[in-house]
């Protein structure tokens, strides 16, 4: 199979930026990720197309970042998939380089959001009208689940904040640079129980950019894409992102996230266990937990072990939200994924710095949100 | 003069109170808000259903700061109950408390959620123990 390589990545900073426009923030990551790639001034375009993840940029957002660059001409295309738009992106650029359609690809994403719970058209009127359209309160149903089959306390869950956090300090990227305490977490006010307001990641704004190009066949030594899956739900699970008014016993309905790891892991032809670095959608503290026996990272009910044994923290033997994650860094949602692909990018290449995973080979990064939609990614080196 | 009316036609009924749901014919799971087409199997075969309860709690939570577009006050109850049928349907729950117990008994009733842009009360469904 054509190998697909990232030949560039580039991040605008997470957090909130007054003053600073949505496309000012994209251009911003554009730039660094060309420059990385060594696409020079005067290689214009410098890409055959561009894919943008956006949910809440409006129309032809991608346009507007790659006008000011003036780098247009080639097809340039939004991707909307909720809190996987980036992997969405970036799995439609790798699927065109992998068919033979280009050889270049520039993937993006941005957000400037909104402060507060994230309004979506998804909902129709009367359902935000009678107060069944509150975000968080189906994170703190999917949270109380959690902690009821898989005997996961709320210091589990703060724990898995300060353990985002701790790494998070040592990230100049993210929204929150300071580490914090289970006992912070659990003196912060409540948002919706079980779930306090330390374990809800914040929507903020940011960019992050990702040029792909076509591999050779020998390797270039360039860290490689090895699969971009995007996955939507199975009908029936009322807690599920797809936020159905109703469901069923779901017990035997695969999850999207299991549906699109299980697709990723196939396609790079590895098992979970091959894995030594993730990042891993940490809307709030207990999607993390979950997300990790839908990766298959860690088998159901051992969360709490897992968690407690060091193992997933940095130093650990399989860091999980080495960049301090969404808890961390704040989501903006069309830049979180593909901040998740710099990250391990950046960690195959052992340029993470204070964060380095030493030794780090093949890394995944996970998105899931509105839709249903999932995306798992994984690179290696 | 000001006229009750509900929050959405076609989902619940007032009296008796009811939601709007349906089985299908073909996999015999129910669903809710009531469609042509059965939304787990896709099949065209459905039939109507009052679904009136009782059921259980499954699952809860209380909702502090009014969300966007909120026509009621906050703290407000919301969970999720199971309804013999095999239904879990998200809802809103009675005056919230600490004090909910996985499994226990909930019914169905129907409440005002607070006045529209009109100000003509509007009406919704909720469980109660």
């Amino acid at each position: 199979m054509t190998e697909v390589e990232i030949a560039g990545i580039g991040m605008h900073p997470f957090g909130r930026f007054d003053g600073v426009s949505v496309t000012e923030m994209g251009v911003t990551a554009v730039r660094a990720a060309l420059v990385d790639a060594g696409i020079g001034p005067g290689d214009r375009p410098g890409f055959q197309a561009a894919f943008c993840g956006t949910a809440y940029s409006g129309v032809a957002a991608g346009h507007k970042v790659l006008g000011a660059l003036a780098r247009t001409g080639m097809p340039i295309v939004d991707v909307e998939a909720g809190c996987a738009s980036g992997g969405a992106a970036l799995g439609l650029a790798a699927a065109a380089i992998r068919a033979g359609q280009y050889d270049t690809v520039l993937v993006f994403g941005m957000e400037k959001m909104p402060k507060g719970i994230i309004r979506s058209s998804f909902f129709e009127p009367w359902r935000e009208e009678s107060g069944l359209a509150a975000t968080p309160a189906y994170f703190a149903l999917r949270a109380q689940r959690l902690m009821r089959e898989r005997g996961i306390t709320k210091e589990d869950l703060a724990a898995v904040v300060v353990k985002n956090r701790a790494a998070g300090a040592l990230n100049p990227e993210a929204m929150y640079q300071s580490p914090t305490t289970i006992e912070a977490v659990l003196g912060s006010r409540v948002v919706c129980e079980p779930l306090h307001l330390f374990m809800l990641c914040s929507p903020n704004e940011g960019a992050a950019a990702v040029v792909l190009r076509r591999g050779t066949a020998s390797g270039s030594g360039a860290v490689r894409l090895d699969a971009a899956v995007l996955r939507s739900h199975l009908p029936g699970s009322v807690l599920g992102e797809a936020t159905p008014l109703a469901g069923i016993e779901d017990l035997e309905i695969t999850p999207p996230t299991t549906l699109a790891a299980d697709a990723a892991y196939a396609e790079a032809g590895i098992g979970p266990g091959d894995v030594d670095v993730a990042e891993c959608q940490d809307t709030d503290a207990a999607r993390e937990l979950l997300g990790w026996e839908e990766l298959a990272l860690c088998p159901p009910g051992d969360q709490a072990a897992f968690l407690a044994s060091g193992a997933a923290s940095l130093g650990g033997s399989r860091p999980i939200n080495p960049s301090g994650g969404l808890l961390s860094k704040g989501e903006p949602l069309g830049a979180s994924g593909l901040g998740q692909v710099v990250e391990l990018t950046r960690q195959l290449r052992g340029t993470a710095g204070a964060r380095q995973v030493d030794g780090a080979r093949v890394a995944l990064a996970h998105t899931v949100g509105r839709g249903a939609n999932a995306s798992v990614t994984i690179l290696s080196r | 003069m000001s006229v009750r009316r509900p929050v959405v036609e076609g989902v619940f009924t007032t009296d008796p109170p009811a939601l709007l749901g349906a089985r299908c014919t073909i996999c015999t799971n129910h669903h809710f808000p009531r469609l042509d087409q059965c939304p787990y199997c896709g099949h065209e075969s459905v039939v109507p259903v009052e679904l009136t309860g009782p059921g259980t709690l499954w699952g809860w939570t209380t909702v502090e700061n009014p969300p966007p577009g909120y026509l009621g006050t906050v703290p407000y109850g919301f969970g999720v109950v199971e309804l013999p049928e095999g239904l879990r349907v998200i809802t809103r729950l009675a005056t919230p408390t600490d004090n909910w117990t996985f499994g226990q008994p909930m019914r169905l009733r129907i409440v005002e959620l607070g006045p529209d842009g009109d100000g003509d009360p509007v009406t919704t469904w909720e469980f109660t123990p």
